[in-house]
């Protein structure tokens, strides 16, 4: 039995296909302005990659911003809950998420046996997200995904005040100006936004493990500067910008099992190509699972 | 009549027709309505029409209209001086560029709304009133009170803050004896003992038929959709007193034979939700609606536009003038606003309502810079954690820019109520 999870992000689109609880492939586009057009074609890519056709996925969950939108939902969730569960399916003993995406951050505190026991997101405002991130490397002429390893170089993280997009934007080019080094403000950016996620992540209660999600968890430097203000080591998924597209698709298998719809006779069995993400802990600094013929390049793209 | 009540009516048209469409598409697309709500739709329909003759026709008469903005404002010694009080207009983005043309713009939207429909003379409610009666609440409404005066005759009562002692009795006391002169003086009528049983009468009989409506969403399913009920209570600080007791009444009768008869809105499935907190002035429907839209009901609403309201009667425990003001004061500083200090007491009652209505959960509405409830929020949190029913904190304004936002949020808030 196939299902999906299509995570519609304000940034990204993520599709992750799943059979017996093991991703067999998962894709991720840009989402563009067209989130239920992105959903198709990710879906579409995913399917060829796990060499199933659509009539092969008995159910498919769609989570974030876009997850209304996406017209072959059999179900949607909110990006909370498919987290919650995307977070706890990777690794079990997480009791608490922080996940960073294009658009909102949000921390989730799980009981003890992994329901979602309270949460926080960011409110209107983009401050402290993927999209800021993307405008501070414009700044600073580095790529989104290098700007985490230029932050590690810096000795003396340069101090940014502000969190507001605009106004660190002129703060940050005043300390150009006055000769900082793209080093010393790429670390100043990630410790400023450490600052600011981290009182959500405390608001919720810093309780092990803490699993660190979202395309901004790609960031080495953010990883650091978070580390550092929280005291506490972060786990971060191989791919930690699927696992809301992965949560929902592990609703959708509960799903699926919760209906007993007897159509798993219908389906072609065998063929899988199963090699991805294993369900169960996987340890910070595991090899990313390979998915042959991944188009996109992950590293573009934060949330 | 809108000419002579000095209205903007370019602006009054815009203001109307906006809110005949925002009316439609979220009160006229309920499914399963009560046929009772057919007479707030007209009430609505009406708000600024035949509603507003009425009060023009009642100015002729001599008789005075007087505006507020606040549960304290003893509304029984109003109308035991023969006038009529209406809530005023302060629900609405629409006013607010108008208020932020002299007001800062940081402070509450509630205060903004008001301030600017009085500025951009958009409010015929406002223009048809002789006097705002405003109080020392908060301190954005304490402030622009005084901003006011310079635009319409305001007069302003002390409320105190800390309730509970002898010294706060007497002011409040003293306070309601003051609003008394002050309503005898406006009027040229002598409020006596008979008048003001029958006005303490009257507005009994409306809060007890408001309460009756209120009683009737302890069911599952829940007889009548929140934003619905929300109207009702919206609606009473406008309407005749009778005419609104009658139809009231009328609902409520429809509601108890609904539950009988196990009739009700939504799917008894999902959880139920309470609503507490700030006041949601009439056109503001915004959390309300936005909870409804993901198909949970709101089952009862903590509030000043809603069981602060009603819950509790003015109960005169003699015949003299001075136990029916006392009776006045017990009712009135038994209304748990977040201004009070220390304010257990609505910490108590929030649990109490959620158990009552048997809520899954707590939407906490704060207006934004509505640092009273917003802090307040802390304590009333912890209490209902302990009492095991979870809290989402909502703080908005009456923008629509967070209406996606505050969606996501009070979802995940039900897939946490109810695990999908």
């Amino acid at each position: 039995m196939a299902v999906a999870g299509v995570d519609i992000g304000a940034v990204a689109t993520k599709v992750a296909i799943l059979a017996d609880g093991k991703v067999l492939s998962f894709q991720i586009l840009p989402s563009g302005y067209d989130g239920n057009g992105a959903a198709r074609r990710a879906l579409r890519v995913a399917l060829e990659e796990s060499h199933l056709a659509r009539g092969d996925i008995d159910f498919i969950v769609s989570t974030g911003y876009g997850r209304k939108v996406f017209s072959e939902a059999n179900k949607s969730v909110t990006e909370i809950t498919a987290h919650a569960e995307g977070a706890k399916a990777v690794c079990p003993s997480a009791r608490t998420i922080l996940d960073i995406g294009g658009q909102d951050s949000k921390a989730i505190s799980l009981t003890e046996d992994g329901q979602v026991a309270n949460f926080v997101m960011n409110d209107r405002c983009a401050a402290g997200t993927g999209r800021f991130i993307e405008v501070m490397a414009r700044v600073l002429h580095v790529r989104v995904a290098k700007m985490g390893e230029l932050a590690l170089k810096s000795a003396n993280p340069a101090r940014i005040n502000s969190m507001c997009t605009v106004f660190s934007e002129s703060e940050v080019i005043s300390l150009l100006t006055n000769g900082r080094s793209r080093e010393d403000v790429a670390a100043g950016l990630c410790e400023s936004i450490a600052r600011r996620v981290s009182i959500m992540v405390r608001y919720v209660g810093v309780r092990e493990s803490v699993v660190f999600s979202g395309g901004v968890a790609k960031n080495v430097g953010m990883v650091a500067a978070l580390e550092k203000e929280l005291k506490t080591k972060l786990l971060i998924p191989p791919e930690p910008q699927i696992i809301g597209a992965f949560g929902a698709a592990t609703i959708a298998q509960k799903s699926l099992e919760k209906e007993e719809v007897a159509t798993s006779s219908l389906r072609v069995e065998g063929g899988y190509h199963v090699t991805a993400i294993p369900a169960g802990p996987l340890p910070r600094g595991s090899v990313p699972p390979r998915v042959e013929g991944a188009a996109p390049r992950l590293g573009d793209s934060t949330g | 009549m809108w000419k002579d009540l000095g209205l903007n009516l370019e602006k009054h048209d815009v203001l109307l027709n906006a809110l005949a469409k925002g009316y439609g598409d979220l009160f006229m697309t309920q499914k399963n309505r009560p046929a009772g709500m057919g007479y707030f739709d007209f009430v609505i329909s009406e708000v600024h029409g035949l509603r507003i003759k009425e009060l023009v026709d009642r100015k002729k008469a001599g008789k005075k209209i007087i505006g507020a903005f606040c549960l304290y404002v003893p509304e029984e010694l109003v109308y035991a001086a023969d006038a009529t009080m209406v809530g005023l207009c302060g629900g609405a983005d629409f006013s607010i560029p108008d208020a932020e043309t002299v007001l800062p713009r940081n402070i509450c939207p509630l205060v903004k709304s008001f301030f600017g429909f009085k500025v951009g003379a958009t409010c015929p409610y406002f223009n048809s009133c002789d006097m705002v009666v405003g109080e020392t609440t908060c301190d954005a409404k304490k402030k622009v009170y005084e901003v006011l005066a310079d635009y319409t005759p305001t007069y302003v009562m002390e409320i105190p803050h800390k309730v509970d002692t002898e010294q706060s009795k007497a002011l409040w006391l003293s306070e309601i004896k003051l609003f008394k002169q002050q309503m005898e003086t406006l009027t040229g009528n002598v409020i006596e003992k008979d008048s003001l049983k029958e006005a303490i009468r009257l507005i009994n009989e409306k809060k007890k038929a408001m309460k009756r409506v209120s009683d009737t969403r302890k069911a599952s399913p829940t007889p009548i959709s929140g934003l619905d009920a929300l109207l009702v209570n919206q609606v009473s600080f406008y309407d005749d007193v009778n005419r609104f007791t009658l139809k009231t009444n009328e609902l409520a009768d429809e509601l108890e034979k609904r539950n009988a008869d196990g009739v009700g809105v939504g799917d008894p499935s999902k959880p139920r939700l309470m609503f507490s907190g700030c006041p949601m002035a009439i056109p503001n429907w915004k959390l309300h609606s936005i909870i409804e839209s993901t198909g949970v009901p709101v089952v009862a609403e903590e509030s000043c536009i809603g069981s602060r309201y009603f819950t509790d009667l003015v109960e005169p425990k003699g015949d003299s003038m001075d136990s029916l003001l006392e009776a006045i004061w017990d009712r009135y500083h038994n209304i748990s606003c977040a201004c009070f200090t220390p304010n257990d007491d609505r910490v108590t009652k929030v649990v109490d309502m959620a158990r009552e209505y048997n809520a899954s959960g707590v939407v906490y509405n704060v207006l934004q810079y509505c640092h009273t409830y917003n802090i307040e929020a802390i304590k009333v949190d912890k209490a209902l954690k302990a009492a095991g029913v979870p809290m989402l904190k909502v703080e908005t304004d009456y923008g629509s820019e967070d209406v996606e936002q505050i969606r996501t949020r009070v979802e995940a808030f039900t897939e946490m109520l109810r695990p999908v």
